[in-house]
């Protein structure tokens, strides 16, 4: 099989669908909910390298590189190798089984014709130890088996673009080294969207999750073009401690453009307690896994079917709060009469211990 | 538009209730506001403790006042010298009794009263459990004590003993001496009663604290449900009623126990079968002490336990006992309960530190150690002390009918305790001399001048507060447990403007509710509340527990998050809005509102009830009396 679902155990092996890949499937495992979809291996990549003499050719080429060549020689190598490489399409064998993989995502989904997000997902031998990040092309909204399969096509050919080139010979890396694997991913149609924290931003309250989200896409949100709604859950029993509706008065429906608000969601607060309480639930797994509190992006996918349909789109470690140094609340020196000295002679409900010393 | 006034009104502007002028005659001098304080009276705070009075006091009742601000300030400020707090001046204003805490300013002197502090209060946290297990023993001495006090009638001449055991002292003296110890003992119990209390909300606070620096977001009710406890006296009563609902389920007796509200015809009928008599057994094995419970806070000597009045008992045994046959589990998961608290306590503690997790660690433990004085103490003042108290008072007022002194024994109560004393020892002379009581007709002529003065200030509601409020209630006592916080007065001062139309309050237990209110007054009225309503209330008592099995949410007008409403609801799991102020005085029976008790808020629904409903909600209730 050249084609594996996240969900799948062979997808967790990073040498054959790469990184990316090998990530979603990670989360997926986990419990973190993803975008659903598949990876195309690179064994498939292999496959199409073995067509019709592709490799002697290739070998052609990058023994033109030799010596020290300009980013022209570069270019000029990235364009011979895609005008060859656009006229070998893919193995019967590959095109199948990304056929059916496509098929068996929209039967899920049960959306005909699904569109898709496809991304490449190269993978290097461990001695590579380079980041390819930014250097392969993403391509969303694929709508179809044969466009599908086209993009599969494309994402092989940029392996060899001259950019790509020039910087595996600056990091001394043989292009053989690299493989691509490709990710086939459901688009975010996003009826919501926003950022979670598994910390309370304001305040530093590590027992709370704050989540922030507007209609549509995210890009609302980030860029701070609405008043998100506000939802702040307990993280110990993960209840719903406060719903603030927002000021959301436009939405991103495609990365494109905002739109105005219809009026009948301009009062309504985008997420329901539901979904809000499988994101903290989320967000706590990702704080465990991660070993501190966490900044997340999320969607709620309006195509998947409730329950479904909260997907992550991205996760990294809070750095605020995370990083400063916490001191105990009472000093460790006085002892426990000083502490309780000084709380029974101030104020409670919320005064800190070090407004109760002013007085 | 008015403003928000900046302060409350002074005692000298308040109006007297029509048909109560000249009340100030009736209650001890001290007790009551004078031209003479009038400035040093004007400058303070003083809020209503209508947690413990929430009617007017009968001049006998204000004995209480007298005892529990004596033993408040004793300990505060005499026996453990809390650093910045003295106790809490006490005046009684219209028939109401309004406290007002006093602070320590001087720095120097804060000083001297820390170290004091330390030492003493040092002392007992360390020995806690060896303290407290005294405590008990000394408060069960106090209550054995009052209960062997007796007022039997005076016959006409001393018994035969008095002379063959060549006492040389007539019985008579007996009533004058019983009379004083019955005054003692109740001022002793009342010192007892703050003997831990303020020590055990000094370890509590402390773990709060604490809590609310590493978690500023943490809900009061998290905390207190980290150091709650789960198997704990305060239940003993409530759980008793499960346990006999459960065997009359057994037995099958739910239908008659159900179908029978009056207490002498339901005994009569279980009379008659064995499962009838084995599950009377029971009951009568569980009164005493378990309904020796004041179905409110038994500071007024009207007030029916469970035991004076076993419809109350009764009517919560049928309400579990219906649950209970309608395939419900009315049993208290204490091990769950218990594991739920652990597990989180555990995520929290996760979530420090390991220098946090330290002081976490030994100030939960603190607290847990001195929580259940907090929890338990009120079973043996206020319920069972109090209950002997007033039984004793009983007997005493009898003894004057005996003597002919009074027509009927309530009339007693219209009489302070200096009064009562000259009283008996009219009584006892003019009995020795062998005349009739000289103040009889006095008596009965000052009482019935008193009678309709007290219906008239009972008739009115307490206004929840007088003179200058503070910029920031600092008082951990008036903020914990009368829950008196800065916001709360700034409401009050707010509501006064008559432009509010929604209540705050603290929020007492989680959860948001909707429903028609049941205004309650008095304990008695308890058996009025119906399956669904939010019951109102100037305070409510632990023991209307079984209440709560039917009551949807409880709003109430005065109370903190560690006031005993609070903590029983937050067991129950039924959501409390505590310390609204004005909850009795503003909503009417039938009205619907919405109560959110994470955010201590009351929703009025029906925005102003119309007349005509009013009207009829109050007939309807008064005709259910």
């Amino acid at each position: 099989m050249y084609s594996v679902e996240f969900s799948e155990d062979a997808c967790l092996d990073v040498r054959e669908v790469g990184g990316k890949a090998a990530g979603l499937a990670q989360m997926t495992v986990a419990g973190l909910p993803v975008s659903p979809g598949y990876a195309v291996t690179a064994a498939a990549y292999r496959e199409y390298l073995s067509q019709e003499g592709l490799r002697d050719f290739l070998d052609g080429v990058l023994d033109s590189l030799k010596g020290e060549p300009d980013q022209q020689a570069f270019d000029a190598a990235g364009e011979a190798v895609a005008q060859r490489l656009g006229e070998v399409s893919l193995p019967e064998s590959v095109r199948r089984d990304i056929a059916t993989a496509y098929e068996e995502l929209c039967r899920s989904t049960g959306l005909p014709n699904v569109a898709v997000a496809v991304r490449s997902s190269a993978t290097a031998e461990d001695s590579v130890g380079a980041s390819f990040a930014g250097e392969f092309e993403t391509w969303v909204d694929i709508v179809g088996i044969e466009d599908v399969i086209n993009h599969v096509h494309r994402c092989y050919t940029s392996i060899f673009a001259g950019r790509v080139l020039s910087y595996l010979s600056e990091k001394g890396i043989d292009p053989y080294a690299i493989e691509m694997a490709v990710v086939i991913q459901k688009t975010v149609r996003a009826r919501a969207a926003g950022v979670m924290f598994t910390i309370s931003p304001t305040s530093g309250d590590r027992s709370k999750i704050v989540l922030e989200a507007s209609w549509g896409l995210g890009l609302s949100v980030v860029g701070g073009e609405v008043t998100p709604d506000r939802f702040v859950v307990d993280k110990v029993g993960l209840e719903i401690s406060e719903r603030l509706l927002g000021d959301k008065r436009i939405e991103y429906r495609r990365g494109d453009a905002p739109v105005a608000v219809p009026a009948d969601r301009l009062e309504v607060l985008c997420l329901q307690d539901t979904e809000v309480l499988t994101l903290a639930a989320i967000g706590k797994k990702l704080e465990k896994l991660h070993g501190g509190p966490q900044d997340i992006e999320f969607a709620v996918d309006e195509d998947l079917a409730d329950g479904a349909n909260v997907v992550l789109l991205q996760c990294r470690p809070e750095t605020v709060w995370s990083n400063v140094d916490r001191k105990p609340t009472f000093d460790p020196a006085a002892g426990v009469m000083s502490w309780i000295t000084g709380s029974i002679s101030g104020a409670t409900g919320g005064t800190s211990p070090d407004q109760l010393h002013a007085h | 538009m008015s403003t928000q006034p900046s302060r409350f009104p002074f005692f000298h502007e308040t109006t007297t209730p029509e048909g109560a002028e000249g009340w100030e005659s009736m209650y001890p001098y001290y007790l009551v506001p004078d031209e003479e304080t009038r400035s040093e009276e004007d400058s303070r705070f003083w809020f209503a403790d209508t947690m413990h009075w929430s009617r007017g006091a009968h001049p006998f009742d204000s004995i209480g006042a007298e005892a529990v601000y004596l033993g408040a300030g004793q300990n505060s400020t005499r026996i453990f010298a809390l650093p910045v707090s003295l106790g809490l001046d006490v005046r009684i204003v219209n028939g109401y009794v309004y406290i007002s805490p006093i602070a320590v300013e001087d720095p120097e002197k804060i000083q001297e009263r820390v170290a004091h502090f330390q030492e003493r209060a040092g002392f007992y946290y360390a020995n806690w459990d060896e303290l407290y297990a005294k405590w008990k023993v000394k408060m069960e001495g106090a209550i054995s004590s009052l209960g062997s006090i007796s007022f039997p009638a005076l016959g006409e001449l001393d018994p035969i003993e008095v002379v063959t055991e060549a006492r040389g002292r007539s019985t008579s003296w007996n009533i004058i001496e019983n009379y004083h110890r019955l005054v003692d003992e109740f001022f002793l119990v009342w010192q007892y009663h703050f003997e831990f209390l303020n020590l055990g909300y000094g370890g509590y606070i402390t773990f709060f604290q604490f809590c609310k620096q590493a978690f500023p977001l943490i809900s009061e009710q998290t905390i207190s449900r980290m150091v709650a406890g789960v198997d704990v006296l305060a239940f003993r009563p409530d759980d008793e009623l499960r346990g006999l609902a459960k065997l009359a389920n057994e037995l099958g007796l739910v239908e008659t126990i159900v179908g029978n509200s009056q207490p002498d015809a339901l005994f009569a009928l279980l009379a008659e079968s064995p499962e009838g008599r084995q599950w009377q057994a029971a009951f009568e094995a569980a009164k005493d002490p378990w309904f020796n419970y004041f179905a409110e806070y038994g500071f007024t000597h009207d007030q029916e336990t469970w035991a004076s009045d076993l419809s109350i008992p009764l009517k919560g045994i049928s309400r579990y006992a219906t649950k209970l046959a309608a395939g419900e589990d009315i049993s208290r998961p204490i091990e769950r309960l218990q594991e739920e608290r652990d597990e989180i306590v555990d995520e929290y503690r996760d979530l420090l530190t390991s220098g946090e997790a330290a002081q976490f660690d030994q100030l939960l433990q603190l607290a847990r150690k001195v929580f259940p004085y907090i929890e338990e103490h009120n079973i043996y003042v206020e319920h069972w002390a109090h209950n002997v108290f007033w039984q004793k008072a009983w007997e005493l007022a009898d003894f004057l009918v005996s003597a002919g002194f009074l027509n009927e024994r309530g009339d007693m109560f219209y009489m302070n305790r200096f009064e009562l004393d000259t009283v008996l020892f009219d009584v006892v002379e003019s009995w020795a001399i062998g005349v009739p009581a000289r103040g009889r007709k006095r008596w009965q002529k000052e009482i019935a001048r008193r009678r309709p003065m007290v219906a008239a200030l009972q008739a009115e509601n307490a206004p929840p507060a007088y003179g200058i409020p503070p910029k920031e209630v600092t008082d951990p006592f008036a903020v914990m447990n009368y829950g008196v916080t800065t916001e709360r007065v700034a409401d009050w001062l707010g509501a006064n403007d008559g432009t509010s139309a929604n209540l705050n309050g603290i929020p007492g237990s989680m959860g948001i509710v909707e429903g028609p209110v049941r205004v309650l007054r008095n304990e008695k009225d308890l058996v009025l509340l119906e399956p669904g309503e939010i019951l109102v209330a100037p305070i409510t008592a632990p023991s209307w527990a079984a209440a709560f099995a039917v009551a949807t949410g409880v709003i109430t007008d005065i109370g903190g998050m560690m006031s005993h409403a609070a903590i029983v609801c937050r067991e129950y799991g039924i959501p409390a809005v505590v310390g609204t102020g004005f909850a009795t005085a503003r909503l009417t029976t039938g009205q619907r509102v919405r109560i959110d008790g994470k955010k201590g808020t009351v929703e009025l629904l029906d925005a102003v009830l119309a007349p005509e409903a009013a009207a009829v909600a109050m007939t309807a209730d008064s005709l259910k009396v």
